[in-house]
């Protein structure tokens, strides 16, 4: 008996906390119906919600890949001043507050801020406006590639990217043939969380976002605006779409974590 | 930031600051954060645990899913704890739709629980499969029993792992908003999260307050990752002695 006690504890807590709240949207969603779900789905705020969300994961996902590539390179490879200080710049995101991300932003951008008033003066419209949104979701998402990245390219060591050197490759083709393919898997492992972030951030958005149905609205935003206008099955349809996009990162996480984690 | 919510002197962000809907708004996020820590630290130790040294039908699923928390988006989540935990719960506890501050409070730290979850299981776990299970047979044989084998083998070993896992759950806690918004009725004074406090104060247009509050924020969050350097740096010296 005892030894199924800690089983019996850990299975428990996951289905309270976890399972139960998922398997509630999927039911909550189809209360009133299917039919239901398609008018939600296709009203043209809601399509525009989900394309604004899908364009700003296509602008946010590259960038910071390109970003946490370089990054994760500079910090292992490289050796140089202030070098902790650049690491704990790329950590900050995880444990900083979206809403002080997005606090930041609104302040920097507004109409009085840093760049707000010049940027004002040239007719070029940052806050609630894309422009913000993407740059909101770029900061909140940063970390993930380079995470994955530095501890494979600790593991793998120096030597063979020397070795190519050597040979007389140049930086390019010592990157793109010897560094690039064994990281790749940690690269893309990064990219699907960046991904899941992008997809589900809520708070820096909402803040320089402004919040205008159809407009700077995503699909995040629209679950909590049908939600607070007691469009609840709405809500619920709009967050099934959501957390089935959740479901197959998940898989796609599942399949794609690094070989230590899922011997695990 | 920083410089918005000093533009008006200190005197005014100190003001800010010590405001006593401001303090309210800390005090529960900070409270309410260090008692999900709490319970993570323990349960995600036993999960990672079980993970690792268990073995039954249907881990991988199981291992699958503490991820869900990273994939869902978070304000999905506070949707759904509205759903199994509010006014048409079909468990029969209506937590949300309550007006006593605890119930709501509580509902609060679960929803924190579902978004910090894989925190701690996550760091814990690679940890633990490294871990020989030779130490451990070792001290059974001398006679050590289970309490005493976890105490003085497996903790000292996995506790960098657990202190960085509680560290990024509690900052991750603190900043919480998309899983809150829609659950903590965001009453003043009672229900109304730090993270909260900032949107809405945002949204009145009150920006030094907001400024104020999100600067303690932050604050929060360099002291939070100085400390996972810290463990970070205490644990690599560990292994090299």
């Amino acid at each position: 008996m005892r030894r199924y006690a800690p089983r019996f504890v850990a299975l428990a807590y996951l289905l309270i906390i976890l399972v139960g709240p998922l398997a509630m949207v999927f039911r909550r969603a189809f209360d009133n119906g299917a039919a239901h779900i398609w008018t939600t789905l296709s009203n043209g705020d809601t399509v525009h919600a989900f394309e604004i969300t899908v364009l700003i994961a296509a602008i946010g996902v590259p960038l910071n890949t390109v970003f946490g590539i370089v990054c994760a390179l500079v910090v292992v490879r490289k050796r140089f001043p202030l070098k902790g200080l650049v690491n704990a710049f790329v950590d900050l995101p995880l444990a900083l507050s979206p809403v002080v991300v997005g606090l930041a932003l609104f302040l920097l951008y507004g109409r009085d801020g840093w760049f707000g008033g010049w940027l004002n003066a040239h007719g070029i419209q940052m806050l609630f406006a894309l422009p913000s949104m993407v740059l909101a979701t770029v900061f909140v998402s940063v970390p993930f590639v380079a995470r994955e990245v530095v501890p494979t390219l600790r593991e793998i060591g120096d030597e063979q990217e020397q070795a190519a050197r050597t040979l007389g490759a140049s930086g390019w083709q010592t990157f793109w043939r010897i560094t690039l393919p064994s990281i790749r898997w940690a690269v893309i492992y990064g990219v699907v969380l960046t991904t899941a972030r992008c997809l589900g951030e809520y708070g820096a958005v909402a803040i320089v976002s402004g919040r205008i149905s159809g407009q700077t609205e995503t699909a995040t935003l629209r679950v909590e605006d049908a939600y607070s206008s007691f469009d609840t099955s709405g809500a619920y349809a709009i967050s099934l779409v959501l957390a089935a996009m959740a479901v197959v990162v998940l898989i796609a996480m599942t399949f794609l974590k690094p070989k230590e984690a899922a011997a695990a | 930031m920083i410089w918005e919510s000093r533009r008006h002197g200190a005197d005014t962000f100190w003001s800010a600051v010590t405001d006593p809907e401001a303090v309210a708004a800390l005090e529960l996020t900070l409270g309410a954060a260090a008692l999900v820590t709490l319970v993570n630290a323990v349960l995600g130790t036993v999960t990672a645990f079980v993970l690792v040294r268990d073995g039954f039908r249907g881990k991988s699923i199981v291992n699958a899913v503490i991820d869900l928390p990273f994939a869902l988006p978070t304000i999905v989540a506070g949707l759904t704890l509205l759903a199994l935990y509010g006014p048409q719960s079909p468990v029969g506890v209506n937590l949300t739709g309550s007006t006593d501050t605890w119930t709501l409070r509580l509902a609060i730290c679960l929803a924190l629980l579902f978004v910090t979850l894989p925190f701690v299981v996550r760091t814990v776990q690679p940890v633990l499969h490294e871990l020989d299970t030779e130490m451990e047979e070792a001290a059974r044989s001398l006679g050590a029993g289970e309490p005493a084998v976890f105490r003085r083998i497996v903790l000292p070993t996995i506790l960098p792992g657990v202190l960085s896992g509680v560290a990024l759950s509690f900052a991750r806690a603190v900043g919480e908003i998309g899983a809150i918004v829609l659950i903590s009725g965001n009453l003043p004074f009672k229900t109304e999260m730090a993270s909260v406090f900032v949107f809405t104060k945002i949204e009145a247009g009150d920006k030094t307050s907001a400024s104020a509050v999100a600067v303690v924020l932050l604050a929060i969050s360099f002291v939070t990752l100085l400390g996972i350097g810290g463990i970070r740096r205490l644990a690599t010296r560990h292994e090299r002695a």
